[in-house]
């Protein structure tokens, strides 16, 4: 894999098949930054599968002209670690959302996180069910009123972040649909990320959950609503990079910048590879429609770890049973011991 | 039974053609080493032997009570053996628990061997038999020959000079009864010799302080007068076919079959699975064929066991789930996806007692029904049921070879008592397994037409086109797929041609299925026992009995369930009455009844229990009384 790539381009990661989301789906911006990020990488369609669950950000695979399997509802993730595990040599990338991966496949994304396969979770997160027609989902935000909830959502939602972070993760990241380029540098940093990498995608759903994040997304909030993660930059927001959070003892504060007694050099250095700042970073989970002055959303790369892979351990495990030569069928069939009769 | 008494200068000797042992203690008292090592030797010797462990379904039972009763039961014999045996000849009872759980088992007239250091007022009491009721010497056991042995003691007073502790010396007792045993059936002791040395090769005094008890036990059976009235017992080695033999379960043979599959096929086997009684074996087993190339996979749970085979499937494995019943439920969905991708992926169901957690280290036959419809929308597949441990092995095989040369899911079922059940094997050689050809699509140029992955050949079978493949780019998925192309398509006329062709695709499974044979019995008559699976040594042994007896009546044994062989119809339209023999509560029958538009007496055993030849043998009599 190499950055630079002049054969192929994002058109070449395109299938025949017409993606059939919503108009003004966020699904849209993120199916072109993923060919973008596969073109950039230099990937051979042939060795690039993309595997999902069901719900609309699982007709994803349709639409990219590699592998790719359509699985069932909450098993992408089962199904890619399999795949992966018999074969390491393809780039594996899943297409999930918060319904497939959050509630029905729970259990599996939990386990996946953990087990640490190199393959690239792409987590559509519209907090909300779009292909079932606008049930709530285990992100949909508290008081939220649907179809299934009329009179407000009364399930606390789930934190994607701090459950992975919490299974295990070892690549953490979150970015706005709306942050074409962006997304598209989380994308291939990801698929560097020898490991599980996980991108969650705040995904704008403009018919059942329109604006869901717009508290983020709006140029006019965006900047006191968000902070980018920068590696060994503070962390600053702000529209005129006025503000800035400082740790106190393990307590993030938000710090005036304007003001002459706090200085820069106070104030939280990101470090993707510090996993206490990563779960507390996590932990800046607040909703700004409903809370003021609350932390700001942390957009980027959380954490990073280096860990080893389930399919290279497994892998160096039967290297290791093979080191005197491998198996052979005669050897299977008379196991261990035998007798003979005359 | 013949039995034949030679005399010879210090013992009578009377030979007898079968005889079924139970070893039976405490869960601590090594009950099943002691079994294992009794069948090792008479294999060795020659014997054609069944085997089947009875454990507690506790890990760490209370000692000493009855549900703490461990049991190894084995039947061995000069011509060919098929089951455990209905009912034992010999018990070795090592405590009172492990007599009363097991007495109802015991051949009238039977022999037990009896640890009277496990017949002390606490055993006694922890039995239920009350401290001042010793079974041994109040009447209880008047028609059965009992040899009461001070095991414990005699085996610390021949160990006294090993310098090892009094509780290493109590932990080699079942090898003094296993001694006695030798003695008492003629057996030699070397084979356990040597497996002694080689399992404590670290432990050279453990090892030699086993070997000492063994060979204790068998003098104490040359010396005490104790034997002298009976005398001692033989059993001819068997005339089994020359060749290498091994001894195998029937979780060991799936697993072996499966991967001598993956090896014929040329292809990796991967298994992805979740812990279940009666069938972890599986899964155990492979973990442990690395040297193979096996990949196994314990996944979070029975979904994730069948999805990461589907995952693994698509990129070109041979894969495999292997589950019992409350997994197979949950694997459901996934094998209807495995069904409509047309992937190749067998599942192993080891059967047993439901439903739900039901009897778990209970066999049954009761997932036939789920097997055959438990799945969502019109999604049948090919069924394999084994008939005998080693059978386990050539099922996994077949199934596989239906996978991958269909690519379709297969369900290979077993049950808990084939899983646990060990035979011996005689050893194939790999030119003897049928060839396995996967059909792999090839790599295609640029200029070449779009590569169609649903694009079928004459058997209805697509190729299978594997991830990095150049030029076979393509997207599949749980939807309904337009023929040929594959592409999403909701079209009815198209849902209706591929429903169509996935089913005729499955029954053309047919042309590797082999015509059902009669595997006993006149090829028409009164009556025909049809069976499948694990009731096949039962009814082989009922049904010969029966025309020993002069009945007319004859013996089917079912493997393949569906597709059903060519020449099934015709075989039931050549008798009178069809007796179809169950360990569930009716399902078989329904689906003869429902092929065939005959109506077959069911006979159903839901007991948790295999049927044993008795009760089948009956049923034989009692209908053809009727005809």
């Amino acid at each position: 894999m190499s950055d630079t790539n002049t054969l192929l381009t994002a058109k070449d990661f395109t299938s025949s098949q017409e993606p059939k989301w919503c108009p003004g789906c966020g699904d849209h911006a993120v199916l072109q930054q993923l060919k973008n990020a596969m073109a950039d990488l230099g990937l051979k369609p042939e060795e690039v599968i993309v595997v999902s669950g069901i719900g609309c950000s699982s007709r994803l695979p349709y639409y990219v002209s590699t592998y790719g399997v359509h699985g069932i509802h909450g098993r992408a993730m089962a199904m890619a670690s399999g795949l992966k595990t018999a074969r390491p040599d393809l780039s594996v990338w899943v297409a999930t959302g918060d319904g497939d991966a959050l509630s029905i496949g729970g259990n599996h994304y939990i386990h996946t996180v953990r087990r640490n396969l190199d393959m690239n979770v792409i987590l559509f997160n519209n907090e909300i069910y779009g292909l079932t027609k606008g049930q709530y989902s285990p992100t949909s935000k508290v008081g939220l009123k649907t179809v299934t909830s009329p009179n407000g959502v009364v399930d606390y939602p789930m934190n994607t972040a701090a459950l992975t972070l919490g299974s295990g993760g070892t690549f953490v990241a979150r970015v706005l649909d709306r942050d074409g380029k962006f997304m598209r540098e989380v994308f291939k940093r990801a698929a560097h990320h020898k490991g599980t990498s996980v991108v969650e995608i705040y995904q704008n759903c403009p018919i059942y959950n329109d604006g869901a994040f717009a508290v983020f997304t709006d140029k006019e909030r965006k900047a006191d609503t968000t902070v980018y993660l920068e590696q060994d930059k503070p962390l600053v927001f702000g529209a005129q990079q006025d503000k800035g959070i400082k740790l106190d003892g393990f307590t993030p504060v938000i710090v005036d910048l304007t003001d002459s007694s706090v200085s820069k050099d106070d104030l939280w250095i990101h470090d993707e590879k510090d996993k206490l700042k990563a779960n507390i970073l996590a932990g800046f989970f607040d909703d700004p429609d409903t809370m003021e002055n609350c932390l700001p959303r942390p957009i980027g790369i959380f954490y990073v770890e280096d860990r080893f892979t389930y399919e290279n351990a497994l892998d160096e495990q039967i290297a290791q049973a093979q080191s005197g030569g491998e198996g052979t069928l005669e050897e299977l069939l008379a196991g261990p011991s035998t007798w003979t009769i005359k | 039974m013949s039995d034949q008494i030679i005399l010879n200068n210090e013992n009578m000797v009377t030979s007898k053609t079968s005889v079924s042992v139970l070893f039976a203690g405490d869960s601590g008292d090594g009950m099943q080493l002691t079994g294992t090592q009794f069948a090792n030797t008479v294999a060795v010797y020659g014997s054609d032997l069944n085997t089947f462990p009875n454990f507690p379904s506790e890990i760490r039972a209370p000692a000493g009570t009855i549900s703490g009763v461990s049991g190894f039961q084995l039947q061995f014999g000069s011509k060919a053996v098929y089951t455990p045996g209905a009912k034992f000849d010999v018990m070795v009872a090592m405590n009172a628990a492990a007599l009363k759980a097991n007495l109802k088992n015991l051949h009238h007239g039977g022999i037990i061997l009896a640890n009277t250091d496990g017949f002390d007022a606490k055993n006694l009491k922890l039995a239920g038999y009350g401290e001042e009721n010793n079974p041994l010497d109040d009447g209880t056991l008047k028609d059965y020959t009992v040899f009461t042995i001070p095991v414990v003691t005699l085996t610390r007073k021949a160990l006294a000079d090993t310098g090892l502790s009094t509780k290493n010396i109590d932990r080699c007792k079942n090898m003094f009864v296993l001694g006695t045993l030798y003695w008492l059936y003629s057996l030699p002791i070397e084979t356990t010799i040597e497996t002694l040395r080689t399992k404590f090769k670290k432990k050279a005094d453990v090892a030699e302080a086993n070997i000492k008890a063994v060979k204790a036990g068998y003098n104490f059976g040359d010396e005490t007068e104790m034997f002298s009235q009976h005398g001692r017992f033989s059993v001819d080695p068997a005339n089994k076919k020359p060749g290498i033999y091994r001894r195998v379960t029937g979780n060991e043979a799936s697993a072996i079959g499966l991967t001598a599959a993956a090896k014929k096929a040329g292809i990796e086997l991967f298994l992805g699975s979740y812990p279940i009684t009666p069938a972890s074996e599986i899964l155990q087993t492979l973990s442990g064929l690395k040297k193979w190339g096996v990949k196994t996979f314990q996944a979070e749970d029975e979904i994730a066991g069948v999805l990461t085979s589907i995952g693994a499937s698509y990129g070109g494995a041979l894969a495999a789930t292997n589950t019992s019943g409350p997994g197979l439920a949950l694997k459901a969905e996934g094998l209807g996806l495995a069904m409509i991708l047309e992937v190749p992926l067998v599942v192993v169901n080891v059967q047993r007692g439901g439903p739900s957690t039901g009897l778990p280290t209970k066999p049954e036959q009761s997932d036939l029904f789920i097997a055959m419809f438990g799945r969502h929308g019109d999604a049948p597949v090919p069924i394999i049921a084994a008939t005998s441990p080693v059978d386990c092995f050539y099922a996994a095989y077949e199934a596989a070879k239906i996978a991958v040369e269909y690519m379709t899911p297969v369900i290979c079922l077993t049950d808990g008592y084939l899983a646990l059940s060990s035979e011996p094997m005689l050893i194939p050689s790999p030119e003897d397994l049928a060839e396995i050809t996967p059909k792999l699509a090839k790599a295609r140029n640029e200029d070449d037409p779009p590569y169609l992955p649903y694009k079928r050949d004459d058997r209805g079978v697509r190729e299978w086109a594997i991830p990095g493949t150049k030029g076979l780019e393509h997207r599949i998925g749980g939807l309904e797929k337009q023929h040929e192309t594959g592409h999403v398509s909701h079209d009815p006329e198209n849902h209706a041609l591929m429903t169509r062709l996935r089913a005729e695709k499955v029954e053309r499974v047919i042309d590797l299925v082999p015509d059902q044979t009669i595997d006993n019995g006149p090829e028409n008559g009164d009556l025909l026992v049809l069976g499948w699976g694990s009731t096949y040594g039962a009814i082989k042994i009922a049904v010969e009995q029966a025309l020993a007896g002069g009945c007319n009546v004859a013996h089917a044994h079912l493997r393949y369930l569906n597709p059903f062989p060519k020449n099934l119809g015709q075989i039931l339209g050549n008798y009178k009455k069809i007796l179809i023999p169950e360990n569930n509560n009716g399902q078989l029958i329904h689906i003869i009844r429902d092929k065939f538009q005959i109506e077959p007496i069911g006979f159903s055993k839901v007991q948790g229990l295999p049927f044993n030849e008795m009760e089948i043998e009956a049923k034989i009599t009692d209908i053809l009384k009727e005809l």
